[in-house]
């Protein structure tokens, strides 16, 4: 596939008919939140032991709640269309500042997992996949059930319990040890260091999925006739393996992991707030419950934008790897 | 018979898994191949002509099905002792294959060009330069236009017959002493099968090649054959040069397939003007694709079917002829809305089906009905057969016992015994399946049947019976029918008249014996030209 006038023609294309699909979720995702019982006005008063209800509609004025609903939706989606995310009450910032501090780690996080669940997955499968029924494959197959039955917090407690605890190895909460003020290469090293843990949990996970994928596509594959047109030719075994089985096997497995990066985003939630990551996640979590909407429409509409970003990548990637795919 | 065999098979046996219906796939088989030969192997599914070229090459599925005798010599050595390293040595660069369905047996994430060349690297040291000059070479003589263009393409931007050319040049581009053809045509078109033998056929004399072709159609056997050998169960029963085999079998077996091969000779005139015209179509269109998306430029619309005008008279077979993608199968599903037309009318019996709403047409779905060509998919699985063809009725309102009686006297018009009516589908054969396919469409007793393909997933014996019990039941319930074939020979036998269709257009249309006799579309003379083994007359044999 040759990256050409035609391939940037759809990306713009893509990304204009992405437009009404994002504004038609931030939309969807506002009227859901109305159904929510409760206000940042109330929680605002509830925090404070109980106000009275004059000061609770004084409240709700300064927010513009007491507009009537369609208003607020109209001038949402009309702020939104500007890129204009509001105000966020409760931490008393502008959303989009709040949101983009917080999308860097978030982003670093996903990235990590994608990479090594996509990585690890195709390569167990792989392993499985050509020692079939015999012990290797047994290991791998049981070993992913197990880590695909598992829940996410779970593993991740006691992965806290097992290398931070008992082993004191690496570090449990946050993303780097902010009071050693590191710089250069010890920060990078540091991330690191956090970045263990967190991305072990959620890739269990995926990487579970992914390795019962790739070995059944392996499998799948296998038996197909261009495999044995490649025995007929007098090709080894391995070369068939990873010139002609593997690049065909790996297709189903990148269309899910595709798929699932939007499924990512929601396990982060847990992830992140088991570990204290300061991501995108936890952020979610801690809105929800301060009913922060303006914030939490923010983190959707972001969310919304990432999913459709990443398709379009995968997308693109796909028509690298399987020459039968044409743009439209 | 002084040049020894490049190939000779002794007391060869291949053993089946033990869930297997038989023992043995091929048993005790003896047979020899020389240079500069064709010997076809003949038989229908599951005689295990495929398993024995499988067995030559080393390729058998194992351990479940294995070698369990004979020997295998090629050249003097013993294949069947030969190691695995030795084998990769001999597969491809002296013994080379090319396969059915060029589609499936091409890598589609390679380049014609890389996949050939691979064959060209594991065997021979040779440059870049050098394997690139060799493959360009030989593209052409396999005669594929732009082979620059071709080397570089992916096996899907080519067309069947391009990608089966691919194939053989890929099979011979090491100048291999024998060629293994398992059944290399089947999935062609007619005109493109003619052109492929005729290629294979050329190539072997230029280079002496042994071929072992494999096949099921007695007509390719007649275009090619220097030998045949006949294969049933997995025993050779006939071997023999191919006049006497094709001209005077000896074997009951090679009679009854040979038997069974519609003759080329169409069916006797019957009057025309007699009956009254029971289904009319005209103007009928359709195409497929959408146009522009949102944001999107340009469109990709296929015109399947364009303008068609037909007309069949009552009690008479209409065969509508034509190569895949012809748009027949569209057609037969527009007549009997399947799929909605863009434009024309449809009239069965002077009503006009295209004018009416589905809901409207639902009572009249029972004068229409259809065979459908693959006998495994068109069947549902979970229901029994008396139920599959009452369903019918039943939906129509006849009353449950009435229907599930209809249901078994119909299995017995389709000669099936009565007592299988609470099996299965999958209980059954491809042949008895496109029974209960035949008495489901007859149940609704319809004034026209739709058949599609009805015997392009059978063999040759069960096909000439279907044929038969199809013939039968035309001329007992008076039918009116449709029959969708892509095969001369078929045609011929079942259809009164022809309409051959080519890219969504009928290009001739009349009496099946003027159109065999004296074609007026250049299309249809290239198809009849294309009838594998067209000169071959089957002789007329006792059964």
């Amino acid at each position: 596939m040759a990256i050409g006038p035609g391939t940037i023609l759809y990306v713009v294309r893509r990304l204009l008919q992405a437009v009404p699909i994002v504004v038609g979720i931030v939309v969807l995702n506002f009227l859901l939140l109305q159904l929510a019982p409760g206000d940042a006005a109330t929680v605002l008063a509830g925090e404070a032991g109980g106000a009275p209800p004059e000061y609770v509609a004084q409240l709700r004025e300064r927010f513009g709640l007491d507009r009537p609903m369609h208003v607020q939706l109209l001038l949402y989606v009309k702020n939104v269309l500007t890129l204009d995310l509001g105000y966020s009450f409760r931490n008393s910032m502008p959303v989009s500042e709040l949101i983009f501090g917080r999308l860097g780690p978030t982003l670093l996080l996903m990235g990590t997992t994608l990479i090594v669940s996509v990585l690890s997955g195709v390569l167990l499968g792989l392993v499985a996949a050509t020692a079939v029924n015999t012990w290797r494959d047994r290991v791998i197959s049981v070993a992913a059930v197990i880590a695909y039955a598992t829940p996410l917090f779970w593993i991740g407690l006691m992965l806290i319990l097992l290398f931070s605890i008992k082993l004191d190895w690496l570090p449990t909460t946050g993303m780097e040890d902010v009071v050693a003020f590191n710089e250069g290469w010890d920060r990078v090293l540091d991330i690191a260091r956090h970045l263990v843990l967190p991305t072990l949990t959620l890739s269990l996970f995926y990487m579970a999925l992914y390795t019962r994928m790739m070995r059944a596509a392996m499998l799948d594959q296998r038996g197909m006739d261009y495999v044995v047109t490649a025995r007929s030719k007098g090709l080894a075994e391995r070369l068939i393996t990873y010139r002609h089985v593997l690049r065909n096997a790996v297709l189903p497995v990148v269309t899910m992991a595709g798929v699932q990066v939007g499924s990512l985003l929601g396990g982060s939630v847990i992830v992140e707030s088991v570990f204290a990551w300061p991501g995108l996640g936890q952020l979610a979590f801690q809105s929800l419950f301060a009913r922060d909407f303006n914030l939490l429409l923010g983190i959707f509409f972001l969310s919304a934008c990432l999913v459709v970003l990443v398709n379009l990548i995968v997308d693109l990637v796909y028509l690298v790897l399987d020459p039968r795919i044409k743009l439209g | 018979m002084s040049e020894p065999a490049l190939l000779a098979l002794h007391g060869l046996s291949v053993a089946l898994p033990v869930w297997a219906d038989r023992e043995r796939a091929v048993s005790e088989l003896s047979l020899e191949l020389r240079r500069n030969e064709i010997v076809c192997v003949v038989g229908e599914s599951g005689s295990g002509k495929s398993v024995l070229a499988r067995a030559i090459m080393g390729l058998l599925p194992a351990p479940h099905v294995r070698v369990t005798g004979g020997r295998v010599l090629f050249e003097g050595e013993d294949l069947l002792r030969a190691g695995p390293e030795r084998m990769r040595a001999i597969r491809g660069a002296r013994i080379a294959m090319i396969f059915q369905e060029p589609m499936t047996a091409l890598n589609p994430l390679m380049t014609i060009g890389r996949q050939i060349e691979e064959m060209v690297e594991i065997h021979l040291a040779l440059t870049r330069r050098q394997r690139r000059a060799r493959i360009l070479a030989l593209l052409e003589e396999v005669r594929l236009a732009d082979p620059q263009r071709i080397m570089r393409a992916y096996p899907h931007e080519l067309s069947g017959g391009q990608r089966q050319r691919a194939m053989i040049a890929m099979a011979l581009i090491l100048e291999p002493a024998i060629l293994i053809a398992d059944e290399p045509t089947t999935a062609l078109d007619v005109t493109t099968q003619a052109q492929i033998l005729a290629l294979i056929k050329e190539l072997q004399r230029k280079h002496q090649t042994g071929v072992l072709f494999i096949t099921h159609d007695f007509g390719v056997v007649a275009e090619i054959a220097d030998h045949v050998a006949v294969m049933q169960h997995g025993i050779l029963v006939e071997l023999g040069a191919a006049a006497q085999v094709l001209n005077a079998p000896r074997h009951d077996y090679t009679k009854s397939l040979i038997a069974a091969v519609p003759a080329l000779t169409p069916r006797p005139r019957r009057e025309m003007e007699a009956a009254p015209v029971l289904l009319e179509v005209s103007g009928v269109m359709k195409t497929f694709g959408t146009g522009a998306a949102w944001f999107a430029r340009g469109d990709r619309r296929v015109h399947a079917v364009k303008s068609v005008d037909l007309a069949v008279r009552r009690g008479h077979t209409l065969g509508l002829v034509g190569e895949s993608g012809s748009g027949k199968s569209t057609l037969a599903r527009c007549i009997i809305r399947l799929i909605e037309p863009d434009a024309g009318t449809v009239r069965l019996g002077g009503v006009d089906l295209s004018a009416l709403s589905r809901r409207q047409l639902r009572p009249h779905r029972k004068h229409i009905q259809m065979v459908f060509q693959d006998p495994f998919g068109s069947l549902n699985p979970r229901l029994t057969v008396v139920q599959l063809i009452a369903q019918g009725p039943i939906t129509h309102g006849v009353a449950a016992s009435e229907a599930l009686a209809i249901a078994r006297e119909l299995l017995q018009l389709v000669r099936l015994d009565p007592a299988a009516a609470d099996r299965f589908p999958h209980e059954f054969s491809g042949g008895q399946r496109q029974r209960i396919g035949i008495a489901r469409a007859l149940a609704l007793k319809p004034d026209l049947l739709v058949a599609d393909e009805p015997v392009s997933a059978l063999d040759v014996s069960v096909q000439a019976q279907v044929l038969q019990l199809l013939a039968d039941i035309r001329d007992r319930l008076e039918l009116t029918m449709l029959f969708i074939t892509h095969d001369l020979r078929v045609a011929a036998q079942v259809c009164d008249e022809i309409a051959v269709m080519h890219h969504g257009e009928i290009v001739e249309f009349g009496p099946t014996i003027d159109v065999f006799a004296d074609p007026q579309h250049a299309y249809t003379r290239e198809l009849l030209a294309a009838v594998p083994g067209r000169n071959w007359i089957p002789p007329q044999l006792q059964r």
